[in-house]
């Protein structure tokens, strides 16, 4: 039964994985569970090292950092080296396949092509957070958070003209994960 | 189909507007900064929807004194800002003090001193909210601890200065600022919206800063057709300047009196699990949410602890404060600075228990196990 999720997405600045932790967070409360969404950040508005944060919990959240990972995303190779060590032994990595891993950790590993899939499948590196909002989701659950109501948020916090795209990625994504 | 039961993903600084708006703000003139800036950006977004005024100004010294005029004018008058603006509003905070012109100043704390790190918490600034500006004066702080709060206290800061005609700091931290949760926006039919007074009298029997009974003097708009005077200088009853020993003892006294004697009025705070508590941490703004989750790890294992949580941070709320020190055994204060509640926590309750403090300036929010670390031994070392 799912009582409480803390989840880490963390890449490069102008990735857009805050945007991708607003779009979880943001179908968790529409759902009716609650949720918290923080985020750190350079001063610098592309570049420099990202991270954001998604706690989803039955209970009300008292503190609204992570403190015990149950999934890590890493889009790049910093990210993945500043932030693995608070991912829990028995957490989740979610890790672009250009990510040097190691791969041998009692952690579950899903090495995905996650930037090619934008870049080369969709046609947009702009979308790499949206794929990788599939990935997480596919993770999360359905008996969680409902595809519908993800499919309402991401509609609701991407720009209008680029939706179908995003809801390309979004599926995408998801099947990165299912196969 | 929905089941969000009215409660929408909202960030604090947004909560923050929203709050201002449904308090009656129709003017907002700033200078953008980390961690406020969203303030600034969704006020120009929606002030003009709804017959508003935004204004981007030069700096922030020519905002607080843009609000000040707006308020004269007539309008409910905000800005919002970080440590390095708060800085450069003091001297106009303090006009709008002594001149009595009721406005609201967002402060969304980031890592200081200077302009220190501009995207990371810090509540650095509690003792500038109280006495940045010179001269004696009173000060009203209210901090929000979550994103339902911010809106809540935003409503409430304006209806303070609104009701006793003086400047009301919102002193928020990046992390509140910055954080993403669940709000549910009120009907109007549920909030209480309090205006200045205006005068009753014809506009020549007017005198402009003549207190009623409650200390506070009506306010007529300007272009209303009231004439008067406003000036930083000790006035008169007029609003003209005096030097005179009597009058000008007396403004003083009655604009810190109009606030400190109602301080009942003003009075807002949380306890958390403070039934049986032996110990208890005070702690505000995004560190007492740490602080909670502590108590709630600490209860688990019997210790007795509670937590006390200011929220109406200036006036001080030392009749709470004593009643605390009363029943505790020892007191932590927890805080992103270097100790500066914890002076006026001690002051108070001191000499009936000890007061201890629990610190964090690294631009990191205090953890709870921090917490938990420092109350049940040692105390932490950044």
């Amino acid at each position: 039964m799912f009582q409480k999720m803390e989840l880490r997405l963390s890449g490069s600045g102008g990735q857009g994985v805050i945007l991708a932790a607003i779009i979880l967070a943001d179908a968790a409360i529409e759902q009716g569970i609650n949720a918290i969404q923080t985020q750190s950040y350079g001063p610098e508005a592309r570049g420099g090292s990202s991270k954001a944060e998604v706690i989803i919990s039955k209970d009300e959240i008292k503190f609204p950092k992570v403190t015990n990972c149950d999934i890590l995303l890493c889009l790049t190779q910093n990210s993945y080296d500043k932030y693995i060590a608070s991912l829990n032994k028995n957490g989740i990595l979610v890790v672009d396949e250009s990510v040097n891993v190691n791969m041998n950790e009692s952690y579950k590993i899903y090495k995905l092509p996650i930037l090619d899939t934008a870049q080369n499948k969709i046609g947009t590196h702009m979308v790499a957070n949206i794929v990788s909002v599939g990935t997480l989701y596919a993770l999360i659950g359905e008996d969680v958070i409902s595809k519908d109501v993800m499919i309402r948020s991401i509609t609701n916090r991407v720009p209008p003209v680029t939706v179908d795209k995003n809801i390309y990625a979004f599926e995408e994504g998801i099947k990165l994960i299912r196969g | 189909m929905s089941n969000n039961n009215g409660y929408k993903l909202v960030q604090g600084n947004e909560a923050c507007v929203e709050g201002a708006l449904a308090a009656g703000m129709r003017f907002y003139a700033g200078y953008p900064i980390t961690p406020s800036t969203e303030i600034a950006e969704i006020s120009a977004q929606k002030l003009p929807q709804i017959g508003g005024k935004f204004i981007q100004m030069e700096d922030e010294l020519a905002s607080m004194a843009a609000i000040i005029g707006g308020s004269l004018a007539g309008l409910k008058s905000m800005t919002a800002t970080s440590g390095p603006g708060f800085s450069l509003m003091q001297e106009n905070i303090g006009y709008a003090a002594l001149a009595e012109i009721p406005c609201v100043i967002v402060n969304v704390q980031r890592g200081g001193p200077s302009t220190g790190m501009p995207t990371s918490p810090a509540q650095g600034d509690i003792m500038q909210a109280k006495w940045g500006t010179h001269g004696d004066h009173p000060s009203i702080s209210l901090t929000p601890n979550s994103v339902q709060e911010t809106y809540e206290y935003t409503i409430k800061a304006f209806n303070i200065a609104e009701k006793y005609r003086t400047p009301v700091v919102l002193l928020m931290d990046e992390t509140v600022g910055h954080m993403r949760e669940k709000l549910k926006i009120k009907d109007s039919s549920e909030i209480e919206v309090i205006n200045r007074k205006k005068p009753t009298c014809e506009p020549k029997d007017y005198v402009a800063y003549r207190p009623d009974e409650d200390m506070v003097p009506q306010m007529a708009s300007f272009g209303e057709g009231y004439r008067y005077h406003v000036t930083g200088l000790t006035h008169d009853e007029t609003g003209f300047p005096t030097n005179n020993n009597d009058v000008s003892g007396k403004l003083v006294q009655r604009i810190v009196d109009k606030v400190e004697k109602n301080i009942d009025d003003i009075t807002y705070y949380e306890e958390y699990r403070m039934e049986d508590a032996e110990i208890v941490i005070v702690a505000f703004g995004g560190v007492s949410r740490a602080a909670k989750s502590a108590i709630d790890d600490m209860r688990e294992k019997n210790i007795k602890v509670g937590m006390f949580r200011p929220i109406t941070i200036w006036p001080f709320l030392e009749k709470q404060i004593n009643d605390v020190a009363q029943k505790a055994k020892e007191i932590y204060v927890a805080e992103m600075n270097l100790g500066q509640y914890f002076l006026e926590v001690d002051r108070v309750a001191g000499k009936k228990c000890p007061v201890k403090k629990i610190n964090k300036i690294n631009g990191e929010l205090i953890t709870p196990n921090e917490i938990t670390y420092a109350v049940t031994g040692g105390a932490i070392n950044d």
